[in-house]
């Protein structure tokens, strides 16, 4: 919505709040919804977001107060310093980073790797791949498949090799995503799943990628590990 | 000049009805400045005059308020930090960060408080939430594209409410005083320890010494009931402000037209609305 009209007033941009009086409407370049969306059907905010807004308040308020009738939050025996539990488990969000110190020294698995996982975060929007989100096989298909295959070996030399023992529950999603992201070349039929997959921009695998593993690591730390870290069933042992 | 209706009623008026009286008044009306909402020239009033509901717009876009759009995450997360406020102010009532009395405080709401466990339950379960909310509100915002520009320090910003939600939930763990909360910190603890070259020097800072004792306790307590619901508080008003400011929901533009269905009979036209003082003239 560039308009070629040039302007019919001067801007002039002073620091005399008294000699420039006149007030300037300033429309961010890419913020501007209401002004570029001109057939968008809207409704008022009230009751319409309200009433949503509410339900969603009164629903999760409900939910939360029904949990606590039926579930008492855990007390065990007074703190002992003297008591080390076997096993000493951090909460569950923690649980993931220290199933990884069971494959990789503190300075790895409690210091690097979380700060490498936080700074990548962070600075996702400032990537240009993470941008523009183009198809990941929209260009270069031969290239990209040797691409995925080399990257998928180099991740799993890494995790098989540099831990204390292979570390299956990352190798395991790392196949996993690699064939999901081979899965439009592999299998050639006219299926939407396939052109959904096919797609997918490379942020999008690099991104789920973590996701999975972050949740087979958390999931292995809650309710498969047990004293002295070792690898349990939760149906026949229990959750520790 | 016609009968306004966000005048009070002239003296002279037929009997007013209950929601008259309540609201056609100067007290009322020094308070509220808006007629009864069923205009929609004071549905708008309600939502710019009032501090806490003018971080919406007067209209809302039906495809960004639509419920698989953000699956209201965003909004979770910030009913379960209002729950955990409330709970938490109540159950600084009761409580002493100070060993073995904090955890005698747990013993006393389960034992002697009225509705003390009930209490204690959703403060826990609400935290347990809050943290699993606001990871899925992040993953919903990345699936959504939503992080790229204009909304990348938004992003940002997230990642920062991320990191002190979870470090109040740990915070939070250690305060019972009890066998759980006492090892799990001290795993934590032990983890950040392994920072190289000032680890130790990191360690004494969050324990107040060498191990978790008493001046844990009170360093923890702080941290979790003062220190970081304020932070959380700032940047989280920052953030939803920014939402708005970085032109409200994302919507991506290629989404499907077949999306953008009528949204029913209370449909309003999108014309860019000026704010207008109460002596302006209807909208309707
Ligand atoms: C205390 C935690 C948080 C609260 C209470 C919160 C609250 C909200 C709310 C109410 C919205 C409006 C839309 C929606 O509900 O999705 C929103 C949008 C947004 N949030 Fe959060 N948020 C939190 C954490 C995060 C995190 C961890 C991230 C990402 C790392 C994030 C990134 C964003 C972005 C980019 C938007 C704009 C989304 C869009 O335009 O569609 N927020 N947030």
């Amino acid at each position: 919505m560039k308009s070629n009209l040039k302007p019919e007033f001067e801007v002039v941009e002073g620091t005399d709040a008294r000699q420039v009086p006149v007030r300037l409407l300033v429309v961010q370049e890419e913020a501007r919804p209401a002004v570029e969306l001109q057939d968008e059907p809207v409704v008022m905010t009230f009751p319409h977001l309200f009433v949503r807004e509410l339900i969603a308040l009164v629903a999760a308020s409900l939910f939360i107060v029904v949990i606590s009738l039926l579930f008492d939050a855990p007390l065990e025996e007074l703190a002992n310093p003297q008591k080390t539990p076997n096993p000493a488990k951090a909460p569950w969000y923690f649980l993931g980073l220290q199933e990884l110190l069971h494959y990789y020294p503190p300075v790895i698995s409690g210091v690097v790797l979380p700060g490498l996982v936080v700074t990548a975060l962070a600075v996702i929007p400032y990537f240009n791949v993470n941008v523009q989100r183009t198809p990941f096989w929209a260009t270069h298909k031969p290239q990209k498949i040797v691409g995925v295959l080399v990257a998928t070996g180099v991740v799993t030399l890494i995790f098989y090799i540099t831990g204390a023992h292979p570390i299956w529950p990352l190798i395991g999603p790392t196949w996993l995503i690699g064939l999901c992201m081979l899965l439009p070349v592999l299998v050639r039929a006219d299926l939407r799943v396939l052109r959904w997959v096919e797609t997918r921009s490379l942020a999008f695998w690099i991104f789920t990628w973590f996701l999975v593993a972050a949740v087979v690591m958390s999931v292995i730390g809650v309710f498969f590990r047990g004293p002295a870290w070792s690898f349990t069933l939760p149906w026949v042992d229990g959750i520790y | 000049m016609h009968p306004n209706r966000d005048e009070p009623n002239p003296p002279t008026s037929p009997k007013k009805g209950l929601v008259e009286v309540l609201t056609d008044n100067r007290v009322t009306r020094s308070v509220i400045r808006h007629g009864y909402p069923d205009t929609n020239r004071n549905r708008a009033l309600v939502v710019f005059s009032n501090f806490f509901l003018h971080i919406h717009p007067v209209k809302a876009r039906v495809r960004a308020i639509a419920f698989p759009r953000t699956f209201y995450l965003g909004g979770l997360s910030a009913v379960m930090f209002f729950i955990l406020v409330v709970t938490g102010l109540l159950l600084m009532f009761y409580y002493h960060p100070s060993s073995p009395r904090a955890y005698e405080d747990m013993k006393d709401l389960r034992f002697v408080v009225s509705a003390g466990v009930f209490l204690r339950n959703l403060h826990r379960w609400s935290a347990h939430a809050m943290v699993a909310l606001v990871f899925l509100h992040m993953v919903r915002v990345f699936y959504a594209g939503a992080y790229r520009p204009p909304r990348e320090f938004n992003w940002v910003l997230g990642v920062v409410l991320f990191l002190l939600t979870v470090l109040l939930s740990y915070t939070g763990y250690l305060l019972p005083w009890d066998q759980l909360a006492y090892w799990a910190v001290t795993v934590g603890t032990r983890m950040a320890q392994a920072t190289p070259v000032i680890g130790d020097e990191i360690s004494f800072l969050m324990l107040g010494g060498h191990s978790v004792d008493s001046n844990t306790l009170v360093r923890f307590f702080v941290l979790h009931c003062v220190l970081l619901p304020t932070v959380l508080t700032v940047v989280l008003a920052v953030h939803i402000w920014r939402v708005r400011k970085d032109g409200g929901i994302y919507i991506p533009p290629d989404e499907r037209d077949e999306t953008l269905r009528p949204g029913g009979e209370d449909t309003v036209s999108n014309e860019v609305v000026v704010a207008p003082n109460a002596e302006d003239e209807e909208l309707q």
